[in-house]
């Protein structure tokens, strides 16, 4: 978490200023001007697409028609949003995502925090093959397991249910978030660990009420990446899941732009959707959210 | 935190054998993954030198699926596809987000309104990616309308529908998602990055592309090897917007080896010859990663 430190940006703001002082007096605020004029049309133009989706959705689909998808909107109307969400089941696919992903989340946070844990905090051997071995998985292109992965899952009973993608994803994560909170763990200073040994707490009390309160900074960080990738997963949906109903919010919306195509307000309002759970989540967590993208990156 | 360093040493000397309780906590997530990932992947080699559909008996057919590749016009279009899509999609997104990181590195009034409105799409899936830009590149889509305004009707096409433009056009939706992540790694390594090295050297009268050169862009040599490494990986996974947005079409000009190797396996059912590209997805990983690493540290040394 080193990286989101906010002292250094304040040292850089105070060394820029003084030669800034040197220079003659309207070349700052020139510059400033020049950073948002060019920074803020980039940020605009970002921002452009989801605006264009957002207003598509509240479009009838006569306006669409007649206008065309890329006209601005002559008209207003709620209703693609009632209908993609019991009409075309997006209620239902949402809650498939969501049984998906908190589990998962949770599952592979609590084995990687284990595992994070035994291998920071004592001496155990080949800890670093272990630990470098579970970082790889991770690494590996989902692609070679897929075929095997979807015949395990025919073998054990699990084909087409919503276990098998938890059990993949699960696996799939363990890696990284064993390898970042061992990382986080690393730092937690002994005496604590020594104090709790004395006063008689074994290791998992240690590990529940000692190190894992410590680690809360990095395990939201964590959650909340975990939670975007998972929710947002198409490919092992795909190869795992066949019914139509089973489907997370990914795959129903990808087989919405079959079934309506040409419906655009509907398409733009499953879309959102699909989106909204995602943005409230990096809404909440932002700060840790990043801090957890460039965590590893910095080393 | 400085002062527990030391400490840690003598902790690691001190305990002999951790309890038993503590190889059980490093052993149950190591025995899953073990299960669900590197035995299915190890499966998935062996299956490769397999011919099955899945559901008769399979045979043992070496290196027959690999020996198909050299004379598959499919394959060689996906690999030549998943080329261009490493180079234009990670050099782009490599440029693109270390230029909009240097932008926005520093903090000032109204940055976080516009990191935050670069890094927005990296929070959607690349579905809910694919179909906003479906519904731009739309015939009566915003792209045609707007060059049709500006009077650039010859522009106008079926951007997705034209083989000629339908791979540019997928790149350029995953790099609108991709370049707010870059620039976040960047602006880590940037922040990492001892103010006092580039205050001396303006001391010393360098001006700001010297400086760039020469101080910030040597510094984030270990940032550069990671955000190269997470552009390989992600270039050749890339599956979901390019299956969303033209599954591969029109007439194969955007398959790439991720979806051509779905197609094979799941749709055509050739289970060993999906299987076998599996396996070249991956070696291409390993090698890129792997020749650029040792480039990496061969020029570290030279220094």
């Amino acid at each position: 978490m080193a990286l989101i430190d906010d002292a250094r940006p304040m040292i850089i703001d105070a060394l820029e200023e003084k030669p800034a002082r040197r220079r003659s007096a309207w070349r700052r605020p020139l510059r400033t001007a020049a950073f948002h004029l060019s920074a803020g049309s980039i940020a605009l133009l970002w921002f452009a697409p989801i605006a264009l989706v957002l207003l598509m959705s509240f479009r009838t689909f006569d306006d669409i028609a007649r206008n065309g998808v890329g006209s601005l909107p002559q008209s207003f109307s709620l209703t693609a949003y009632p209908d993609v969400w019991e009409g075309a089941g997006m209620a239902q696919a949402l809650l498939n995502s969501f049984l998906i992903t908190i589990p998962t989340v949770a599952l592979s946070l609590f084995l990687s925090s284990i595992a994070a844990f035994g291998l920071s905090r004592y001496r155990i051997r080949f800890w670093r093959a272990i630990l470098l071995i579970m970082l790889a998985g991770n690494l590996l292109p989902v692609q070679v397991i897929l075929i095997p992965v979807a015949k395990m899952a025919e073998s054990l009973g699990l084909y087409d249910s919503l276990f098998a993608v938890i059990g993949v994803q699960t696996a799939f994560g363990l890696g990284f978030y064993t390898f970042v909170l061992y990382g986080f763990m690393r730092g937690i200073p002994n005496e604590l660990q020594d104090a709790a040994s004395i006063d008689g707490a074994g290791v998992m009390r240690t590990y529940w009420q000692v190190v894992l309160p410590l680690c809360k900074p990095a395990l939201a960080a964590l959650g909340a990446l975990a939670f975007t990738w998972i929710f947002n997963d198409l490919l092992l949906s795909l190869t795992l899941l066949q019914t139509d109903s089973k489907f997370p919010i990914t795959a129903a919306v990808l087989s919405l732009l079959g079934q309506y195509g040409g419906e655009w307000n509907l398409i733009a309002a499953a879309t959102v959707i699909a989106a909204l759970p995602c943005v409230i989540v990096f809404l909440i967590f932002q700060r840790s959210f990043i801090g957890g993208l460039a965590l590893g990156a910095v080393k | 935190m400085s002062t527990t360093a030391p400490k840690r040493t003598t902790f690691r000397r001190r305990v002999s054998s951790p309890p038993p309780a503590v190889y059980a906590l490093v052993l149950i997530p190591f025995l899953i993954e073990a299960f669900v990932v590197f035995w299915p992947a190890l499966n998935g080699i062996a299956l490769s030198f397999l011919s099955w559909n899945g559901y008769s008996e399979a045979q043992f057919v070496g290196f027959d699926n690999y020996a198909r590749m050299a004379t598959d016009p499919v394959f060689v279009i996906a690999l030549r596809n998943t080329a261009i899509w490493l180079v234009v999609f990670g050099g782009i997104s490599f440029v693109g987000g270390l230029a909009v990181a240097l932008l926005l590195q520093s903090e000032r009034r109204g940055v976080g309104v516009y990191r935050t409105a670069l890094f927005l799409p990296m929070v959607f899936s690349l579905v809910v990616t694919a179909l906003i830009w479906n519904a731009i590149y739309q015939p009566s889509g915003i792209l045609n309308t707007f060059l049709t305004a500006i009077g650039l009707e010859s522009w106008t096409r079926l951007w997705l529908g034209d083989p000629n433009t339908a791979l540019l056009a997928v790149i350029v939706a995953a790099l609108w998602r991709q370049i707010g992540y870059i620039m976040v790694l960047f602006i880590a390594g940037l922040k990492a990055i001892d103010p006092a090295l580039i205050e001396a050297a303006r001391v010393d009268g360098a001006n700001a592309w010297q400086r760039l050169r020469f101080i910030t862009l040597p510094q984030l040599r270990s940032v550069n090897l990671v955000v190269i490494s997470i552009l390989v990986i992600d270039a050749l996974r890339s599956f979901d917007i390019v299956y969303s947005m033209t599954r591969g079409g029109p007439f194969r000009s955007t398959e790439l080896l991720s979806t051509y190797m779905f197609e094979a396996a799941f749709t055509s059912r050739q289970l060993g010859y999906g299987s076998a590209l599996a396996v070249v997805i991956f070696l291409l990983a390993v090698g890129v990663i792997i020749t650029y690493l040792t480039r990496a540290f061969a020029d570290s040394k030279e220094d």
